[in-house]
C-alpha cells in the first residue's frame, strides 16, 4: 500500500476532564489503515470517554483527532460517522419497538452510505436483511422481523455490530462489544470481526475479555486512570511492570496468535 | 443615575419573578408553567383575606404566602405525582393548570381597579436626585434578602443538601433515603410560596389583574431561556441583562419598544449560545 | 382489592391474523370492509357533511378543520420529539403573510395561501432552528414564548395594523369552495402525515425522539432532519392561518393568542398522541364542542384545561387507541374456573 504523508488516524494529546476529574489524560496514538488495536484497561480507566471524544459524543478539554489527515475534533458526532468512524455502544442503544431489520435503516439512509453507493440509495430493507444474514440472523427465519424487544442479549450486541458497519466504516470501534455476552456468541461473533479485519477494515476494540482480544489484534493499548501505561504487542504489554500493577490479580495466558 | 436605579429596580423585580420557577426547576426537574397563576393567585388571596376577613396586611400577606405554598405542594400530590416522568405530561399539566386558574380568575371578574395591595410604607426618597419611593427599596431589598436566604438555605441546611442531591443525582439520593416525591412536592411548594412572597412586594406597586400571571411567567421564562436554566448566576445575570435593556429601550427609543426587549434578548442568546449566558448543558454529553 | 370469583374478562383478536403494517391477507369482502371502514367512512363523512349542515355549522367545521390542521402540525413535531406550547407561533406568522399579502398587494387568497403556507414553513423552521439542539423543555419554553411576545409587539408598536387588525381583506370567490378548501386540505394533511411517518423518512423521525444518540452514530444529521420536521409542521401551522385569515377576512393580534396552542395540544391529549388519528378525532370533538359552550366566555379557555388534565391522567393513551383497541378486539365475560 501507498503510505500518504499522513497517518491514517492520529489521536494527540487528547484530554478530558469532568468537573475535577481527569478521565482521559494526554493520550496520543497512531493507526495504520487496516490496523486492529486493542484498548484494555481497569473499570473507569478512560475507555468509553476515549470512544465518545474521538466519535464526537464528548467534547476533549485539549488535544486533536486526525483522520486521514483532517482535523476531526469538535465535529459533530453525525459528521464524524459520516466520515467513517462507525461504534458501537457498550450499552446497546437500539430502538426496542422497531423489527431489528428496520434498525438498520437509518444508517442506511445517512448521506455517507448514499455517497459510497454513487448518489442514490438502493432498497433498504433488502440491504438491512443482507447485513443481517451477515451477522448470523439466518434471513429465513422470523428473526430479522422481529422486534428488538424480544431478541436475547446476545442478538442486540451483534444487532448493535451491524448497524455500525450499515454505515460502511473505514474505522470500526467496539465498546466492550463482548460484555453479556455467552461464550458460544463470542465464539461466533469474533470469527467476524477478524473477517472484517481481513477485507482491510481498520478495527479499535475495547474490551475486558483479554482472551479473545490478544488472539485478534495487531496491537494493545493499555490505559489506566485515563493515562496511556503501555502500548505494544499483546506479548510486550503483558511484561510491563505497570500493567502488571493495573491488573494484580489477573492471570492472563497470552494464546499464540493464530495464523491468518 | 436614574437609568442605573430604576434598571437596578427593574432587574430584581425580574429576578423575584423567576426564583421560585428556577428553584422548582433546578430541584426536581420541573418546569412549573403555573407559576405566572400562582403568582397572581397568592396575590389575590391576600386581597381576600384583607377585605372579606378583615386583616391586616401584614397578616394577610403572610397566610396568602403559606396558602399559595400548601396550593402548590397539593398540585404536586394531587396532579403532578400522577404523571411524574412523562416530560410531556407534566409539561402539559402544569401548563392547562395555571391556564385554568387564571381563566377561572378572570372569569369570576378579578380585574379592575379596586384589585389592589396596600404598600408597606408611604412615602418615598430621594437618592442622588432620583425620586425612589419606600415600596421600590423594599422590594430592593427582599430581593437581595431572598437570593441570600436561599443561598444559605440551600448550601447549609438539611432540607436544602437533600434538594441539592436530588438535582445532582436522583437515584443515588434516593438509596440514601431521600424520598423524590417529597422533595419534588416541597420543592414546588417552595417554588410557589417564593412566587407569593414576590406578589406581596411587587404588586403593591401596581394594579391587580389576572392577566398579570401571563406577563410573569413569560418573564420568568425569558430571564431563564437567556440567562440558562439551572444556573442562579445565569438568573441574576438574565434579570440584569433584560431589566436593564428594557429601562435603556423606553429612556432612548421609547416606552412602547420595551416589550421588544426580552424577544430581542431571546433571539440573540439563542443565536449565539443556544443553552443561555451562564446554561450548563450537558445532557449532549454522554458520561462513562 | 377484594377476591373477585366466577367471572373475569377475556380479551380476545377480532383482527385478521395476518396483519402486518404494510401488508394484509384479505379472504373475503367482509375482511375488506374491516379493514377499509374505520378509514374511508369519517372520510366520506366529512367530504359530504358540508352539502347538509347549515351556514352555523358549516362555520365550526371549518374551525374544526383549522383547529385539526393545528393539531396535527402539533403530533407531527411531537413525533420527533418536540414538545411545543405554541402552536399559535405558526398559525400566527401564516396568518399575518397571508393577511399582509392581501392587504397591501391585493393578491387573491389562491396566491397567499400557498405562499403563507411555504413562507410560513421557512420563517418558524429558521426562528426555532437554534432551540432545537436543546432538549426537554426549552423547546416548550421557547415555543410559549414567542407568540405572546409578538403579540404584545403588535399591540404596543402598531405595526399590522396593531391592536385594529387589518379588516376587508378578500374572501373566497365561493362560500362551499373555502369549506371545500379547509375540508380537503385536514384530510390530505392528515394522510400525508400517516404516510411520512410510515416511511423510512419518518422512521427516522421516530427514531430521533427515542434516542438521538443513536441516530448520531448511524451518520444523520439530526438537526437538519428536525429542521425540515419543523418546516413541515410550520407549513401545516401557516396553511391553517391563512385559510382563517381568508375565511374571517379580518386579520389581528389575537392569531397569536393561547386558544390556538392549547385546543391543538388538548385535541392530540384527549385523541392519542402519534397516529395522527387521534390529533383528528380530538379536535373534530373538541371544538363543537367548544362552539356549544361558546355562551361561557373565557371560561371555555379553564374547561379546555381541565378536558387536558383528565383526559392525559385518566386516558393517557387517548381515544383513538382506546377505540381501535374495541375495534380489533371483543371481550367476552368468561368463568373462571
Amino acid at each position: 500500500m501507498e503510505r500518504s504523508p499522513h497517518p491514517f488516524f492520529k489521536v494527540e494529546h487528547l484530554r478530558k476532564n469532568f468537573g475535577g476529574v481527569l478521565a482521559v489524560y494526554n493520550v496520543s496514538f497512531e493507526l495504520r489503515q487496516g490496523e486492529f488495536l486493542g484498548v484494555i484497561g481497569p473499570n473507569g480507566s478512560g475507555k468509553t470517554t476515549l470512544v465518545n471524544l474521538i466519535t464526537g459524543f464528548v467534547k476533549p478539554t485539549s488535544g486533536k483527532i486526525f483522520f486521514k489527515g483532517k482535523k476531526i475534533t469538535g465535529k459533530k458526532p453525525y459528521t464524524i460517522a459520516g466520515l467513517g468512524i462507525a461504534r458501537t455502544f457498550q450499552m446497546v442503544r437500539l430502538f426496542y419497538n422497531l423489527p431489528a431489520y428496520k434498525n438498520l435503516i437509518i444508517p442506511l439512509c445517512s448521506s455517507r452510505v448514499k455517497r459510497l453507493r454513487g448518489g442514490r440509495y438502493g432498497e433498504k430493507d433488502d440491504e438491512a436483511i443482507d447485513l443481517l444474514d451477515d451477522m448470523g440472523f439466518e434471513r429465513d427465519s422470523r428473526v430479522p422481523y422481529k422486534d428488538v424487544g424480544s431478541l436475547p442479549h446476545g442478538y442486540l450486541k451483534r444487532l448493535d455490530l451491524a448497524r455500525a458497519m450499515a454505515l460502511r466504516p473505514d474505522i470500526l470501534i467496539l465498546d466492550e462489544l463482548f460484555s453479556g455476552m455467552s461464550m458460544s456468541e463470542v465464539a461466533s461473533t469474533l470469527p467476524l470481526i477478524e473477517k472484517f479485519n481481513r477485507e482491510g477494515l481498520t478495527i479499535i476494540m475495547i474490551e475486558h475479555r483479554l482472551k479473545e482480544l490478544f488472539r485478534v489484534v495487531d496491537r494493545v493499548m493499555v490505559l489506566n486512570f485515563g493515562e496511556k501505561i503501555a502500548e505494544g504487542t499483546p506479548d510486550e504489554v503483558m511484561q510491563e511492570d505497570e500493567v502488571k500493577k493495573a491488573y494484580l490479580g489477573i492471570d492472563v495466558e497470552i494464546p499464540p496468535r493464530e495464523a491468518v | 443615575m436614574s437609568l442605573l436605579i430604576y434598571g437596578l429596580i427593574n432587574s430584581v423585580i425580574l429576578a423575584l419573578y423567576t426564583v421560585g420557577f428556577s428553584l422548582t426547576y433546578g430541584i426536581s426537574g420541573l418546569a412549573n408553567f403555573a407559576h405566572g397563576a400562582l403568582y397572581i393567585l397568592s396575590g389575590f388571596v391576600a386581597w381576600s383575606l384583607m377585605n372579606a376577613a378583615g386583616l391586616p396586611f401584614a397578616v394577610s400577606g403572610i397566610l396568602a404566602v403559606l396558602i399559595t405554598a400548601a396550593i402548590g405542594f397539593a398540585f404536586y400530590w394531587v396532579l403532578i405525582l400522577r404523571v411524574r416522568g412523562i416530560p410531556l405530561a407534566e409539561l402539559i399539566v402544569t401548563f392547562a393548570a395555571g391556564v385554568a386558574i387564571l381563566e377561572l380568575m378572570t372569569w369570576k371578574g378579578f380585574y379592575g381597579l379596586r384589585y389592589s395591595l396596600p404598600v408597606f410604607v408611604n412615602g418615598g426618597v430621594e437618592i442622588a436626585g432620583v425620586g425612589i419611593d419606600y415600596q421600590r427599596l423594599i422590594v430592593l431589598a427582599s430581593g437581595l434578602v431572598l437570593v441570600i436566604g436561599l443561598w444559605l438555605f440551600v448550601h447549609h441546611t438539611r432540607i436544602g443538601l437533600a434538594f441539592r442531591a436530588m438535582a445532582q443525582n436522583e437515584r443515588t439520593a434516593l438509596s440514601i433515603g431521600i424520598e423524590s416525591d417529597w422533595i419534588g412536592a416541597l420543592s414546588l411548594a417552595f417554588g410557589a410560596a417564593l412566587a407569593a412572597i414576590a406578589a406581596m412586594v411587587v404588586l403593591p406597586l401596581g394594579v391587580m389583574e389576572s392577566t398579570i400571571g401571563y406577563d410573569v411567567l413569560i418573564y420568568a421564562l425569558a430571564v431563564a431561556i437567556v440567562g440558562g436554566l439551572e444556573s442562579t448566576l445565569g438568573m441574576i445575570a438574565g434579570s440584569f441583562l433584560i431589566g436593564y435593556g428594557q429601562i435603556a429601550a423606553a429612556r432612548y427609543i421609547g416606552a412602547k419598544w420595551m416589550v421588544i426587549v426580552p424577544l430581542a434578548a431571546i433571539v440573540f442568546v439563542l443565536s449565539v449560545k443556544p443553552s443561555g449566558i451562564f446554561g450548563k448543558f450537558k445532557e449532549l454529553e454522554e458520561r462513562v | 382489592m377484594t377476591k373477585q370469583e366466577g367471572y373475569r374478562k377475556k380479551r380476545l383478536d377480532r383482527g385478521i391474523k395476518a396483519r402486518s403494517d404494510t401488508l394484509f391477507a384479505v379472504a373475503s369482502w367482509k375482511e375488506i370492509l374491516y379493514l377499509m371502514i374505520p378509514r374511508f367512512l369519517p372520510v366520506a363523512v366529512l367530504l359530504l357533511l358540508p352539502l347538509f349542515l347549515g351556514n352555523y355549522w358549516n362555520k365550526v367545521l371549518v374551525y374544526a378543520c383549522i383547529y385539526g390542521l393545528l393539531a396535527l402540525s402539533w403530533d407531527f413535531l411531537a413525533s420527533c420529539g418536540l414538545f411545543s406550547l405554541g402552536q399559535s407561533l405558526f398559525f400566527g406568522v401564516g396568518a399575518y403573510i397571508a393577511g399582509g399579502l392581501n392587504y397591501y398587494f391585493h393578491l387573491p387568497p389562491l396566491i397567499t395561501i400557498p405562499i403563507a403556507t411555504i413562507a410560513g414553513g421557512i420563517l418558524c423552521s429558521a426562528l426555532l432552528t437554534p432551540v432545537m439542539r436543546l432538549r426537554g423543555v426549552y423547546f416548550a419554553m421557547v415555543t410559549l414564548i414567542l407568540p405572546l411576545l409578538l403579540m404584545k409587539i403588535i399591540e404596543t408598536t402598531g405595526v399590522f395594523g396593531g391592536t385594529q387588525g387589518l379588516s376587508s381583506l378578500s374572501g373566497f370567490p365561493h362560500e362551499m369552495l373555502s369549506i371545500y378548501i379547509a375540508v380537503v386540505g385536514f384530510l390530505a394533511c392528515l394522510f400525508l402525515f400517516r404516510r411520512i411517518i410510515n416511511t423510512d423518512y419518518g422512521l427516522i423521525l421516530r427514531a430521533i425522539r427515542d434516542d438521538d444518540r443513536s441516530v448520531m452514530s448511524g451518520g444523520i444529521n439530526i438537526y437538519w432532519r428536525k429542521s425540515q420536521a419543523l418546516f413541515i409542521a410550520g407549513a401545516a401551522g401557516g396553511f391553517a392561518g391563512a385559510l382563517m385569515t381568508h375565511h374571517y377576512q379580518f386579520l389581528g393580534m389575537s392569531v397569536f393568542a393561547l386558544d390556538y396552542s392549547i385546543l391543538p395540544v388538548a385535541a392530540v391529549a384527549l385523541g392519542g398522541q402519534g397516529t395522527f388519528a387521534g390529533a383528528a378525532i380530538g379536535s373534530m370533538l373538541l371544538v363543537p364542542l367548544s362552539e356549544a359552550l361558546r355562551a361561557l366566555g373565557g371560561l371555555r379557555v379553564a374547561i379546555y384545561c381541565g378536558v387536558l388534565i383528565v383526559s392525559i391522567i385518566l386516558l393517557p393513551e387517548g381515544f383513538f387507541h382506546y377505540l381501535a383497541r374495541k375495534y380489533h378486539q371483543f371481550e367476552k365475560v368468561v368463568k373462571i374456573g
